[in-house]
């Protein structure tokens, strides 16, 4: 089953018929071209793969474009690659768009989340820190790594420490599908999808 | 298109167009459907506004009465479904957007001054 690539837009939030208020993400995804087939012959595999999002060619390499045009599409931001089971279904060039999906549908999204910098253990571990007054004197710190003189004598690697959080690619599951609009290519979901507007998101089915 | 552009065309056809003017102090009946397994009922609540939040299809507003000597409010989605009628009864002169002062208040210090209309403008 082929995905779909696209951008978050923003969130809003949307009424059902019973007055419901559902708080919905809105995702421009497509339309988007196969630029190349991964076969079982050639690579081992099989798999399409697409390219979204027009863009200028003095933003892209000579690789790339040369890459696009074999493929005869625009030039497009983005490639990536879909498992998907019957490749003969699809052909070099053919647009993907957004009803491929349906409304009522669950899909998982990908995206990278938003970048936080270094951050302590409060925040990037959710550890508890002490009390903030009488006299505790442990407020925000990690508290013990662990033994110091005889047995490890070292910290163990995977500590949970500060550090850089965010940033990182990140999918979410089960999101329900709330409406779809194939003229404005939109796709709506049911909750938050990771990272920035704009920024590039992973569409599959469940 | 931009963000915005796009948001305002997805909610378009969820805003209302029918909403009377209102501010807070003003004082509204708002009829509302409730679900109940298979039945809707319909039910009304009177109160003064207290407040307006937010724009499109996420405005709220909180009516604000006091019954038997408890205070009661409620906040209800503008462009909701649910909300069968709005009707605007009086106008209130207030100084402030968001009347959390009427918490506070008691008895006649709670109450709003009324504006004087004529009979034929309001509806």
């Amino acid at each position: 089953m082929v995905g779909l690539l696209g951008r978050k837009i923003s969130m809003t939030q949307v009424y059902k018929e019973q007055g419901e208020v559902i708080p919905v993400t809105v995702i421009e995804a497509g339309p988007c071209f196969v630029t190349q087939k991964k076969t079982k012959d050639s690579d081992g595999y099989e798999a399409v793969q697409l390219g979204y999002k027009e863009t200028k060619e003095k933003l892209l390499n000579k690789a790339k474009i040369g890459h696009l045009k074999k493929a005869k599409v625009n030039l497009l931001k983005y490639l990536s690659e879909f498992k998907v089971s019957k490749i003969d279904e699809y052909e070099i060039g053919q647009e993907i768009k957004v009803n491929i999906f349906k409304e009522g549908e669950l899909v998982k999204i990908t995206g990278t989340t938003k970048g936080k910098g270094f951050t302590g253990v409060i925040k990037r571990w959710g550890f508890k820190g002490g009390r903030g007054s009488h006299g505790s004197m442990f407020h925000r710190a990690p508290g013990s790594i662990g033994r110091g003189s005889s047995d490890p004598s070292r910290v163990y690697k995977g500590t949970k420490l500060p550090g850089r959080k965010g940033g990182q690619r990140f999918t979410v599951t089960k999101l329900r599908v709330v409406q779809i609009d194939i003229e404005r290519n939109l796709i709506l979901v049911k909750g938050s999808v990771p990272g920035n507007h704009d920024g590039l998101l992973r569409i599959k089915r469940m | 298109m931009t963000t915005m552009n796009i948001l305002e065309e997805i909610t378009k056809n969820q805003l209302k167009k029918d909403i009377p003017d209102f501010k807070p102090g003003n004082t509204l009946r708002v009829t509302f459907k409730i679900f109940e397994d298979e039945k809707v009922r319909k039910q009304s609540f009177e109160g003064v506004v207290i407040k307006r939040s937010g724009a499109g299809t996420k405005e709220t507003f909180t009516l604000r009465r006091v019954s038997y000597g408890v205070g009661v409010e409620k906040t209800f989605p503008l462009h909701s479904p649910n909300i069968e009628e709005i009707k605007v009864i009086y106008q209130g002169i207030v100084k402030r957007a968001k009347l959390y002062y009427l918490r506070e208040k008691k008895g006649k210090a709670a109450k709003v001054k009324r504006k004087l209309i004529k009979k034929d403008a309001q509806t």
